[in-house]
């Protein structure tokens, strides 16, 4: 377990003393009585659950919908570290487009030496169904997700990409929402950058890439598996503010290399499709084919050029965890400059030597599939117990290729509101991308609570709840 | 509009309608079982919903009593009843999530949040006490759903699928249940003595479909006449759940949609015709024909006109 005293506190200082940005909220938690929070916990939920916020999840029987624990303390990030955050973000996300476009065109960085050819040739990420084809404007990732952790002061590591189909940006609005109406005073007493305008940067980016953006009604649609999916809720949130149609793989079709959907009167052809279905299920002609999500046909429209697709296909080499040590080496091939934001030091099991040291410090670091996603298949060291290593050790020895490894950060914390009262929690952040004619970042994104005492763990599946996030302005 | 979404349209009212007929059948067998008098089967009263919903072998296939428990238990809670209440609801429910996007806060939080309440309920604790009110609750969500959508969606082809599929089931309601007593409502049963089984039967087709009280005001100076009675329930338009007046809504709403789309398609004439069919129709025609085969008649042309309905807009 980490130790309560090495972490960054995000809202006070060594002495106890709030740090600026939280100057006002600080006195606020204390001047409330005792019971407030619970009272507006309460509230939040029973908005939540009306509204029908809730993901799913897998496995569990009955009460398949959950919500998210959400915690009602906001995170408050200053303006000055907001701007190194989104300049650092901006700087990562052009370059690993670029990356995407150079290795599914020239392989510059592959001749370069800069990466070895079979780490990205061999990936099940790469799609060879991609080479030579540029999709509108050069743009792979047109929305992504940053998984970001802060480990000090000035300190923030880059802990994913998520360049396929990140997704929780509706709970960032729907948190904002709901402190809004639960604590308006709070936001009058601080200047907190709006996030409302992320479906309509979502439609302005989704336009800019479409087959011809000089037509002026681009038909978008948002293609969502169904509503068993965990995100359905956030499928069906993103048609509708962004007001576009939320259609299943069964409602489109391709006729003459062209995408249409089958409306209650004629075909209506597509332009641009916001997929949240992966690679492998969007086309059963080309990809899996036993595919009952997709479009048979889909792929080769796109390829044609009548539709574009976001993200494009293939994205996920970017966000693999095989080809993420290297992101630095591309941030400096592709844009000539230092990274910004930093990597987290990362091993790499497929190499001997980082294998050995790995499996000498099994206690103190942690290990995850390169595949894997979601807090599963994942050892933390410090947290686990002897036979729990134990086993895992079986494991990676056994196809060490399928992890990497990383030194245990102290990820800060942030107050939030637990059992006892107000206590720090460790916290990460997915601030939330769009790149098209522009790259837009919203301000601030989705902060992911640890809500267990002292644990790291902050994804939804296992315990973890949801923050809003305030980026003030000067 | 996708066809998808119209199709869910369709059947998210058409199972908030049959939810609340089903309700109201329980009621109806409800009372039956709380005044039932000597000389009655225990349980026949039971039978009579039950057969109205067209489930009586499911049932008597999953349970050897005919008592309150059972069917309760099957009629509002049971997983396998394809119309229990819970099925119904669940089912107008993820039909409603399926189009989120297409509906208003308002409607969605009615469908939800019916559901979600009627999902807490633990089945153990409805008891013949707490039996009325929790019908009558489910019957005031209906209303409710009804009230959202009359008053906060936009009247566009949206619009118009939902009322489509509310008056097709309503009108397959009324029909059927018409059809399961229309012994009861041959006009020779108009002979019969008060306390008679008819007597008990035209009570119950009228508590069935809310017209107990209406009936009253419509035949001023009649007492319970089975004549009467077919006719309000099939030709009387002024009564909400008469098939003519069902058929008014439908031809009615088609008038909209082919004006909205600019186009008429064979369903929309289809409404039409069996609307007319029902306007010019005189009681006496009907028993003529037969009261059970201008029932079976309908019913068909009912389901006729949805089938068309679904293929005219491609719901999938």
């Amino acid at each position: 377990m980490a130790d309560e005293r090495t972490f960054f506190n995000e809202m006070l200082e060594e002495t106890g003393e709030p740090r600026q940005a939280y100057a006002r909220l600080a006195q606020w938690l204390e001047d409330k009585p005792a019971n407030f929070l619970t009272k507006k916990s309460r509230d939040a939920e029973m908005v939540f659950r009306r509204l029908g916020i809730t993901f799913a999840v897998y496995g569990a029987q009955e009460a398949t919908e959950r919500l998210i624990p959400f915690d009602p303390i906001p995170r408050i990030i200053s303006a000055a570290e907001w701007r190194r955050l989104s300049a650092g973000i901006d700087q990562r996300v052009r370059a690993l487009n670029a990356f995407l476009h150079d290795i599914y065109h020239r392989q510059e960085i592959l001749r370069a030496g800069r990466i070895p050819a079979d780490l990205i040739l061999q990936n099940e990420a790469f799609l060879p169904e991609m080479a030579g084809f540029t999709p509108a404007r050069k743009v792979y990732a047109h929305i992504i997700g940053t998984d970001l952790v802060r480990v000090s002061e000035n300190e923030f590591y880059v802990l994913e990409d998520n360049t396929r189909t990140p997704s929780g940006v509706s709970y960032m609005m729907e948190n904002r929402e709901t402190m809004m109406r639960l604590f308006p005073e709070l936001f009058q007493s601080h200047r907190v950058a709006p996030v409302e305008q992320y479906p309509e940067n979502l439609r302005q980016t989704l336009e800019s890439v479409a087959p011809d953006p000089a037509k002026s009604n681009q038909t978008i649609v948002v293609l969502t598996p169904g509503i068993y999916n965990s995100a359905y809720f956030e499928h069906a949130f993103l048609a509708d503010s962004m007001g576009v149609e939320l259609v299943e793989g069964r409602d489109l079709f391709v006729d003459s290399g062209k995408v249409f959907m089958r409306t209650t009167r004629a075909p209506k052809q597509v332009d641009v499709i916001y997929r949240r279905i992966d690679d492998a299920f969007l086309d059963p002609l080309t990809f899996n084919a036993d595919s009952m999500l997709g479009v048979p046909g889909l792929f080769d429209a796109y390829r044609a050029g009548s539709v574009t697709i976001c993200n494009a296909p293939g994205t996920g080499i970017a966000d693999d965890k095989a080809i993420y040590a290297y992101v630095p080496d591309i941030i400096e091939f592709y844009t000539g400059q230092k990274p910004i934001l930093n990597n987290v030091p990362t091993w790499n099991c497929s190499r001997p030597d980082d294998l050995a040291y790995v499996l000498d410090n099994l206690e103190d670091i942690v290990v995850k599939e390169v595949h894997g996603s979601g807090g599963y298949g994942m050892l933390i060291g410090p947290t686990a117990s002897k036979r729990e290593i134990a086993e895992f050790r079986r494991v990676l020895e056994a196809n060490p290729s399928n992890y990497i490894a990383q030194p245990t950060l102290a990820l800060s914390a942030c107050p939030t509101h637990v059992a006892s009262g107000v206590a720090p929690r460790h916290v990460d952040l997915r601030p939330y991308v769009l790149i098209g004619d522009q790259v837009r970042i919203t301000p601030g994104g989705l902060t992911r609570v640890a809500l267990k005492k002292g644990s790291l763990v902050v994804n939804s599946s296992q315990g973890g709840g949801t923050k809003d996030t305030w980026v003030l302005e000067d | 509009m996708l066809g998808r979404t119209a199709s869910s349209l369709f059947w998210m009212s058409r199972y908030h309608e049959r939810a609340q007929n089903v309700t109201r059948l329980l009621e109806v067998g409800f009372r039956g079982a709380i005044i039932s008098h000597s000389g009655q089967e225990d349980g026949t009263h039971w039978t009579f919903a039950l057969s109205c919903s067209g489930c009586e072998k499911d049932f008597a296939q999953k349970y050897d009593e005919l008592n309150l428990r059972n069917v309760a238990s099957f009629m509002i809670f049971s997983k396998d009843n394809s119309d229990s209440v819970r099925h119904c609801l669940e089912l107008a429910r993820n039909n409603a999530r399926a189009v989120r996007t297409s509906i208003t806060a308002e409607l969605w939080e009615a469908v939800n949040t019916t559901w979600i309440e009627f999902n807490e309920v633990n089945p153990q604790t409805i008891t013949q006490e707490k039996l009325p009110d929790f019908l009558a609750w489910v019957n005031q969500r209906s209303h409710l759903f009804r009230g959202a959508l009359l008053n906060t969606v936009l009247r566009d082809d949206g619009y118009f699928f939902s009322q489509m599929g509310n008056f097709v089931e309503r009108a397959d309601n009324t029909a059927r249940i018409l059809n399961t007593q229309y012994w009861t409502l041959l006009p020779d049963s108009d002979i019969v003595e008060d306390g008679s089984v008819e007597r008990y039967q035209w009570s119950a087709i009228l508590r069935a479909l809310a017209g107990r009280r209406s009936y009253r005001f419509a035949y001023p100076n009649a007492r319970l006449k089975a004549f009467n009675i077919a006719e309000f329930l099939i030709l009387r338009t002024e009564m909400p759940r008469s098939l003519a007046h069902c058929y008014d809504w439908i031809a009615d709403t088609a008038e909209d949609l082919a004006q909205f789309y600019g186009s008429r398609e064979p369903s929309l004439d289809l409404a039409a015709e069996i609307s007319r069919e029902l306007s010019e129709m005189q009681m006496r025609e009907i028993y003529q024909q037969g009261l059970h085969e201008f029932l079976t008649e309908f019913v068909g042309k009912n389901n006729q006109f949805a089938q068309q309905l679904s293929e005219d807009y491609n719901f999938a």
